[in-house]
């Protein structure tokens, strides 16, 4: 059995790496302990990720965390082969709680709510380039992805960049909705994104030129 | 204005996808607590953690609990 406790320092976790894979693939009592202890471990982080995204606290924010430490559990438990000792077990066991804690987070914020509609995207993306103190080239640059954007991106790729960029859905909330995943998701926004820099090429506007408009 | 700029063209460099990044998020934070080049260990994580910000927020979290747990 993992001789770590909750709030322990992580070098601790370093001693006790093999007893946790070994106890938690076992048997018996000595399984169900790892379990309980690591179901600990996940509900700290899960708090922890609740902590810095919701400081202010709020209700039901603690069976949030439960269940992300819950479903944590789960993914870990059918991943446990899986681990390959690249990092120490504990950090490799919270990026799990962390992930769901984050991603209930994301949707709760959005439970109820309907998805901007994708002319709202546009109508910010023309107030930024209608912004006084807008530079030049900066506008000019908005003004030729917003052509990009139109002319050049798929239906799909272009409601999802809308949604995520302009809209500010978070990708899960939109994977949710749309029935997919972050990666898929992510997949599209990134293929819309290397058309857009591939048409702003083509019209001479340089990626140099681009990553300068980028610049704070 | 040039942060919109900056999250519609996105990283110019080759980057991860979601699912390789979360498989290498625990590798690449205990990296960079250590001082270590998690970027040359782990090439495309950053500009991937640039790029998506639901992954960006994983890591960012990751790295503050290890170097909570850490101090």
């Amino acid at each position: 059995m993992p001789a770590l406790t909750v709030g322990d320092r992580m070098d601790h976790a370093v001693a006790v790496e093999p007893d946790w894979i070994e106890a938690l693939s076992g048997e018996g009592a000595r399984r169900d302990e790892a379990v309980t202890h690591l179901h600990a471990l996940l509900l700290r982080a899960a708090r922890f990720e609740i902590g810095r995204r919701r400081p202010g606290g709020g209700a039901g924010l603690e069976d949030l965390a439960t269940q992300a430490a819950d479903d944590a559990l789960v993914a870990i438990m059918s991943k446990l082969h899986t681990f390959r000792g690249d990092s120490r077990f504990t950090t490799w066991a919270y990026k799990f709680a962390l992930l769901e804690a984050g991603v209930k987070l994301r949707r709760r914020a959005w439970q109820g709510r309907e998805l901007p509609l994708e002319e709202e995207g546009w109508e910010r993306l023309a107030d930024h380039r209608a912004t006084p103190d807008a530079e030049l080239e900066t506008a000019e640059l908005l003004g030729a992805v917003r052509d990009a954007i139109a002319q050049s991106l798929t239906p799909h790729q272009r409601s999802v960049l809308v949604a995520l960029v302009l809209n500010d859905v978070p990708i899960d909330v939109l994977a949710q909705r749309l029935g997919t995943t972050r990666g898929a998701l992510y997949k599209t926004l990134h293929d819309a994104r290397k058309r857009l820099r591939a048409r702003l090429a083509d019209e001479g506007l340089a990626p140099q030129l681009v990553r300068e408009g980028q610049a704070p | 204005m040039s942060d919109l700029l900056g999250r519609l063209l996105g990283p110019d460099d080759p980057e991860l996808t979601c699912d390789e990044c979360f498989e290498h998020l625990d590798r690449y934070v205990e990296l960079e607590v250590a001082g270590d080049d998690a970027d040359a260990a782990i090439p495309g994580m950053r500009a991937h953690l640039e790029g998506c910000a639901a992954c960006g927020e994983d890591y960012e979290s990751l790295a503050a609990l290890v170097r909570e747990g850490d101090g």
